[in-house]
């Protein structure tokens, strides 16, 4: 049952508002898809519960020797109390620099935000002034990154560097701060905790970094916890472990996640919503379980193309080329190059349209018992638009999965630029 | 592949897709396997003091190590990070000299070669490196690095036609073959992997150690590069020695998989067996941790999370390696090295070889290969690897 026993009651976090409700409507409106225009609509606007932070229309533009470096170019989403939402795309994608945004941690001048909204319990954080956003960062929002070698400090002992934030941002003396710290420490399953605190980072693993990491991060109980690929340089049995410690993290306090990953696998055990990302725009969105059953971008299929799974086994199919120059994008629909359905309206970038399904899985529409997901599935893609319903059912993979729409890749698609070229022409010589 | 319904049973040995279509599976018996180990050790002594240097230690990356790879086939060699299984690939090519035990290839001895004999050895097997940034000599244009092995190897004396077999082998990796006087940072990572399997290519090895050829380029370029490599195995009927962290992509690719921890193999059998049936609870615990694309099956899954970490090469534990953090470990695990051998497994597709107590007690063995503690039946080892 949908009913958690699993679920500890949250600690210290006031009562918590009933999130539970019933199935979303199903049936009635199986096939049918309707344009919602821009990214504007609030992502959870259908949710009983309030987003705790709203990420509207976001832009962040570096301005580069090239030109305009749009890493972030419009992206929007909304996080509830307790959930998980995955941002899964390739290197440069913009999924890091979302996240950088929302800490307020791009570095300016080269970058600026150029738009949008964050909106922190109604909030905008663009709008705050430093001081105020540094009382907010690390105590409500708090981020773990990739590298924890980059984010700890060398010099300074374990202890210390888990003290400070505690003394900071909560005010605790030296002694109880040490002694939250040892329990942080023991929490996050450091062995061992009170003779290794006070440890310097370089003698500990990368596994136990992350824990480091992971304790330094939720040292305030934050609200929302950004997770920056925090597995991505360790082994999957370690992997295992931190994903878990995230997990029982996150039930304890209610901490809703963000987490970026290129790994569709961490995603589908993880996260109760998906947002695919492709040169700086959310291509999809949706629960994952709609996510990974009907995905309907074409990148999205083809990332879930050319990931062999370890319970199947058979040809990959990889989408040809590379992600588009950032400093480049045109107006055009920026995948439409490695696109094989692109077609005419392809130059113009398509709105967003909402895909409805049938009722999907086992009617637990999030798997983690944290609610129903009752976000939309919504895809920027034409071929979303004019879809037939007929055969909406075949499986999440493959261009098979979605009938052609009109005419199959117009001839005029450009397809050429299969191989791209790493430079200019003629930039070779030197 | 249309419409993939589960996937049925296959023998590993039927012709299915790329993996069997090579021939590779009519071996003979008493063919010879194109690459035979044993009893491999590599180990990195670690020194202190600048002038009067003493050895404090002795890191075993490779601890007695036996294996064969058939003439055709595609070996995974999966672990996580600081098993050896880098150390393993380079000590096949001698990049690293061995500690003891034995290479062959094409049952020449490896280690008794030197010079010219070695280098002719050597252009027969070629190794793809990880990292394509450092791989590649950032001073050298594309051309010459592709052209260096046939030069060096004086495979075309012909300066002219080295050029233009150096323009096909672009051709035939996906580069355009008038990027020859590119340097290597112009191009993305994809692109440089696509050089370095040129370069591999250009010497014309029967045998190529792929060492995480996958692990630094992103996952929709991860895809195009495991289908080349697949489609070259099949053009030019290639060995591979496949070393990945990722056991997905190694299953992807092999027709037997072979699982180290900490210097050791524990497992090796054919892909099948060891993801239906995986023995060793090494294995086990690995190919549970692989998160699996698919919310419901990840749903669905258990979970059986390992405690604690890799333990240090410089001073493993003693009796099984894993003890320390495998859970179904008895007493008997934690003083004696288990061995080596060949399990009598009912149902398995192929042989089936593990290093476990509770396996062999429960299973019962067809022959020791490797002897874990030193004192082994070494005749019959190497007698039932050849076998297989």
């Amino acid at each position: 049952m949908p009913d958690s026993p699993r679920k500890p009651p949250p600690p210290d976090t006031g009562p918590m508002p009933a999130v539970r409700r019933a199935r979303a409507p199903t049936g009635e409106f199986r096939g049918v898809v309707r344009a919602t225009g821009e990214h504007r609509v609030p992502v959870a606007a259908r949710t009983v519960e309030k987003p705790i932070l709203t990420v509207e229309g976001l832009k962040t533009y570096f301005d580069t020797e090239d030109g305009v470096l749009k890493a972030v170019d419009g992206a929007s989403f909304a996080l509830r109390r307790g959930m998980t939402l995955g941002l899964v795309g390739e290197s440069g994608c913009g999924k890091s620099v979302t996240n950088l945004s929302i800490m307020g941690l791009v570095p300016t001048p080269p970058g600026r935000i150029a738009g949008g909204q964050i909106l922190f319990h109604g909030e905008d954080l663009l709008k705050k002034t430093e001081d105020e956003k540094r009382a907010i960062r690390g105590r409500q929002i708090s981020m773990i990154f990739q590298d924890p070698m980059t984010s700890l400090n060398p010099y300074l002992r374990v202890s210390r560097q888990i003290t400070e934030v505690l003394e900071l941002h909560l005010g605790l003396g030296r002694a109880a701060a040490r002694a939250r710290a040892l329990e942080l420490l023991e929490q996050c399953g450091i062995p061992d905790a009170a003779a290794r605190m006070d440890d310097y980072p370089h003698q500990f693993s990368g596994g136990m970094r992350q824990r480091v990491m992971i304790a330094m991060a939720l040292a305030c109980r934050p609200e929302v916890l950004l997770a920056d690929e925090p597995t991505t340089a360790l082994d999957v049995t370690i992997q295992a472990q931190i994903l878990e410690l995230i997990r029982k993290m996150q039930q304890e306090m209610g901490t809703a996640v963000v987490l970026v990953t290129h790994d569709l696998g961490v995603v589908a055990g993880m996260a109760d919503e998906v947002a695919v990302m492709y040169a700086g725009r959310i291509v999809e969105h949706g629960s994952a379980r709609d996510l990974f059953k009907h995905p309907t971008h074409p990148y999205t299929q083809a990332l879930l193309g050319s990931v062999p799974r370890l319970d199947q086994k058979g040809r990959l199919r990889p989408v040809d080329g590379q992600p588009p120059d950032l400093t480049q994008l045109g107006a055009d629909c920026s995948f439409r190059p490695r696109c094989e359905f692109a077609e005419e309206r392809c130059v113009a970038y398509p709105p967003t349209f909402e895909v409805r399904h049938a009722t999907t899985g086992s009617g637990r529409f999030s798997h983690r018992d944290l609610g129903p997901s009752a976000v939309s599935h919504r895809v920027a893609c034409w071929r979303a638009d004019a879809r037939p319903e007929a055969g909406r059912k075949t499986g999440p993979t493959g261009p098979a999965a979605l009938p052609p729409a009109s005419a199959p890749a117009a001839p005029a698609a450009p397809a050429a630029p299969s191989t791209p070229s790493p430079a200019d022409e003629g930039g070779g010589a030197r | 592949m249309s419409a993939a319904p589960p996937e049925p049973v296959v023998p590993p040995r039927l012709p299915e897709g790329e993996v069997s279509a090579t021939g590779v599976n009519a071996v003979a018996a008493g063919e010879r396997p194109l690459v035979e180990v044993r009893r491999l050790k590599v180990h990195f002594p670690i020194y202190k003091g600048t002038i009067f240097q003493r050895r404090v230690g002795v890191v075993r990356a490779v601890d007695g190590v036996s294996f064969s790879v058939r003439r055709g086939e595609t070996l995974g060699l999966v672990g996580e990070s600081g098993c050896g299984k880098s150390t393993v690939g380079r000590a096949l090519l001698q990049l690293h000299r061995p500690t003891d035990g034995a290479v062959k290839f094409d049952g020449v001895d490896m280690a008794e070669l030197r010079g010219t004999a070695l280098r002719q050895v050597r252009r027969r097997m070629q190794i793809i490196f990880q990292d394509p940034y450092a791989s590649l000599n950032p001073r050298m244009t594309v051309g010459a690095i592709v052209a260096e092995p046939i030069e060096t190897h004086g495979l075309e004396p012909d300066k002219t036609r080295r050029m233009r077999r150096v323009q096909e082998l672009m051709d035939r990796v996906g580069l355009d073959p008038r990027w020859v006087r590119r340097y290597p940072h112009e191009f993305s990572g994809g692109q440089r992997q696509r050089i370095g399997i040129a370069r591999a290519l250009a010497a014309e090895p029967e045998f190529i150690v792929a060492d995480e050829p996958l692990s630094a380029l992103d996952v929709s370029i991860q895809a195009q590069i495991l289908n080349l490599l697949q489609e070259i195995k099949k053009e030019r009927n290639l060995t591979y020695l496949f070393i990945a962290h990722d056991l997905s992509v190694v299953r992807h690719v092999s027709d037997r998989v072979a699982v180290m921890y900490l210097g050791k193999i524990v497992e090796l059998a054919s892909y099948s067996d060891i993801y239906r049936s995986p023995l060793h609870p090494y294995t086990q615990a690995l190919i549970g941790a692989v998160p699996i694309p698919d919310p419901e099956v990840e749903e669905r899954r258990e979970r059986q999370v390992l405690k604690g970490e890799i333990p240090s090469p410089l001073n493993p534990p003693s009796g099984c390696y894993f003890h320390t953090r495998c859970p179904k470990a008895i007493d008997r695990c934690r003083f004696e090295v288990p061995k080596f051998v060949h399990i009598r497994r009912p149902g398995a597709l192929g042989d089936h070889f593990a290093a476990c107590h509770l396996v062999t007690e429960h299973y019962g063995v067809v022959a020791a290969v490797e002897s874990g503690s030193g004192s082994g039946p070494v005749q019959d080892a190497d007698g039932a690897l050849r076998r297989f």
